[in-house]
């Protein structure tokens, strides 16, 4: 199968009068039709930059991309003007962590829907507010049509972030971004959301990024995960294969940081330190001052990215040895 | 929405009785009384004591107060002690010509306000930023009868190109659209419209800025909106924040613009209160200022509902 997406040696750099901060060095992966790719990282780990760096949604005079990233053949990063904004909400869409600030607050869910709508399609008003009311029964909103009348601060943040989906969904988009969609949920609405997710892809054979910092999260919806730290991709996986056999030191930190079964009693285990500045180009492994396994070559060159098994990459010189 | 407005018009009445108490107090707090300032320094004591006694000055206040409230409530303002003309024609014809100047500074200020500040507000280049906040500083702090004098030093002294005073030819004291009315309006309105412009500037590029950086606008761009249809979000948004101080704009210079009127000798309701502080005239003042006092709440409720209508996040009801 081809790939939908391809992302290939992404650089992203936010130059401001005072500083230059290399927020993504060098991120590569593939998302395919009907796949979910999971990005797992901290906060400043660059995943959600990677994210929007897919619909260019930083602002161009402050950014530099460099690489490729491209859709269905198409190459985005030196799309502009009139080509981005066609491909913007229509073949790619985006699910924003917070739904509470990310619909205009004095616009109807039904007014920001069906201008989505009417923007791609050219459909008419009345068309275009019936495929929105079509949408918001997909995702499951009781009563559809006085929800359209809703303003977003009417509805529960589990309803925003459903009529989320059903706008990010509106005009079939090939590829899905989900940045960090349940983080600002309870509990109880992030599971529903994420089956919803997770349904919607199956049924309109969707190809998936899903950003977050939440490993239960990841582990729930991915095909497979991405484990980013500092700007870079640290490891790509399956998703079974990294939850059995998490091959960096990062990676085997994060999964061993979390709370499962069996643990009552035992002390949790976290990993020393902090996150690297971005403000300089690394010019050794980026993980080394964190790391329990350092090595002196850990410190000689930045290292690659390693295939260590079928479909399974790390960026590690001690765990590819 | 209907019930709400007229809730709040209910709440004016004791607003507006509270004014007129605090206007009747202040000018009876200030030294001198209008009969002395209408007679001649050697008028007999005897004339004076019977002025004094017709025009009510001999009752204690607030038998003054109450009779002057109850007479007012039957829509007789009483007559101006300086004219002996009825106090609602002079008061009636000097709100006109206030509120058509009022009107034309505030057209003025707002329509280049919200293209300087949006302009100000999106401009990615500081020098744009820089360039809008420095005038909108220059109209806020530049005092503007000190303006009005140059304006009129510039253009009708030296360059002799628009008339310096009133507000139209042969000193007519009623304003009619035509062209030669509104040559003598343009002076006056540039004069007046410096504070609201630069207090209006500052608003709307603040708010503007402030929008652009919400998470929305963002969510606007991810759907392929373009900018066109962003900056229609954008001041959908901004509306509410502005409308409220545009409000506020109006009301001062209604109330506020003595200094202006005076300087161009603009027969309006402050050219009137000028006077009419100077000759002690009291049911000119009080008249005066009830008016004016009325239509700033007016002016305010009128906003508010505006505001409801426009930010679906006000409820009011």
């Amino acid at each position: 199968m081809s790939n939908l997406l391809s992302v290939k040696d992404l650089q992203v750099t936010f130059v401001t009068p005072d500083r230059t901060i290399h927020a993504v060095n060098g991120v590569s992966f593939d998302v395919k039709r009907g796949e979910t790719l999971g990005i797992l990282g901290e906060s400043g780990s660059g995943k959600s930059v990677t994210l929007r760096s897919i619909l260019k949604l930083h602002p161009a005079h402050r950014t530099k991309w460099s690489g490729s990233i491209t859709l269905e053949g198409d190459e985005i990063l030196t799309m502009g003007g009139r080509d981005l904004a066609n491909l913007r909400g229509n073949r790619v869409s985006m699910i924003f962590q917070e739904p509470a600030t990310a619909f205009d607050p004095v616009f109807t869910i039904g007014q920001q829907i069906s201008e989505t709508v009417r923007r791609h399609t050219g459909k008419s008003d009345a068309d275009a507010m019936k495929r929105a009311k079509d949408l918001l029964e997909m995702v499951r909103i009781p009563s559809p049509a006085q929800r359209l009348k809703a303003y977003p601060h009417e509805m529960s943040g589990g309803m925003r972030q459903r009529a989320m989906i059903a706008l990010a969904l509106s005009c079939n988009p090939s590829l899905l971004l989900a940045d960090e969609p349940t983080t600002a949920l309870d509990a109880t609405v992030q599971i529903q959301v994420l089956l919803l997710i997770r349904e919607l892809q199956r049924e309109l054979d969707l190809g998936v990024i899903f950003v977050t910092h939440d490993i239960g999260v990841a582990v729930e919806v991915s095909d497979r995960i991405g484990v980013m730290y500092a700007g870079k991709l640290v490891e790509l996986a399956g998703v079974e294969q990294m939850v059995d056999t998490p091959k960096h030191p990062y990676s085997r930190g994060l999964l061993a940081s979390t709370v499962h079964d069996g643990m009552r009693g035992q002390r949790l285990e976290a990993i020393p330190g902090a996150p690297p500045d971005l403000g300089e180009v690394p010019t050794a492994c980026s993980f080394a001052p964190r790391c329990k396994f350092v090595e002196p070559k850990c410190l000689s060159a930045p290292p690659p990215l390693a295939p260590v098994g079928d479909s399974h990459l790390v960026r590690c010189v001690v765990a590819a040895a | 929405m209907i019930l709400y407005g007229l809730r709040r018009l209910i709440y004016l009445v004791p607003v507006a009785f509270g004014v007129s108490l605090l206007v009747f107090a202040l000018v009876h707090l200030a030294p001198g009384d209008a009969i002395s300032a209408i007679v001649p320094p050697d008028a007999p004591q005897e004339v004076v004591e019977k002025l004094r006694a017709y025009y009510g000055f001999d009752k204690p206040l607030p038998v003054q107060y109450f009779r002057w409230l109850v007479v007012t409530l039957s829509g007789d303002f009483g007559t101006s002690i300086g004219t002996g003309r009825p106090v609602s024609e002079e008061v009636g014809g000097a709100f006109l010509n206030t509120i058509v100047l009022a009107i034309s500074a505030c057209l003025v200020a707002f329509s280049l306000a919200i293209f300087l500040g949006t302009a100000a507000g999106y401009a990615k280049s500081r020098i744009v930023d820089r360039l809008v906040t420095s005038i909108a500083l220059t109209g806020i702090s530049v005092p503007n009868y000190w303006l009005a004098i140059v304006l009129v030093i510039i253009f009708s002294v030296e360059l002799g190109w628009l008339p310096p005073m009133g507000l139209g030819p042969e000193s007519a004291t009623g304003w009619k659209l035509d062209f030669a009315h509104l040559r003598y309006m343009v002076l006056p309105t540039i004069a007046l419209s410096m504070i609201p412009l630069g207090v209006m500037t500052r608003t709307v590029r603040s708010t503007i800025k402030e929008i652009l950086n919400s998470e929305f606008v963002t969510a606007l761009q991810a759907k392929g909106m373009n900018d066109r249809q962003i900056l229609f979000h954008v001041l959908k948004n901004a509306a509410p924040t502005c409308l409220a101080v545009m409000g506020l704009q109006a009301g001062n210079l209604i109330g506020g613009s003595i200094l202006i009127e005076t300087v161009f000798s603009w027969p309006g309701t402050g050219f009137l209160l000028n006077s009419a502080i100077f000759r002690r005239d009291l049911p000119i003042l009080q008249g005066t200022t009830l008016v004016l006092s009325f239509f700033f709440m007016m002016l305010n409720l009128t906003v508010d509902m505006i505001q409801t209508v426009v930010d679906p996040r006000i409820k009011r009801g």
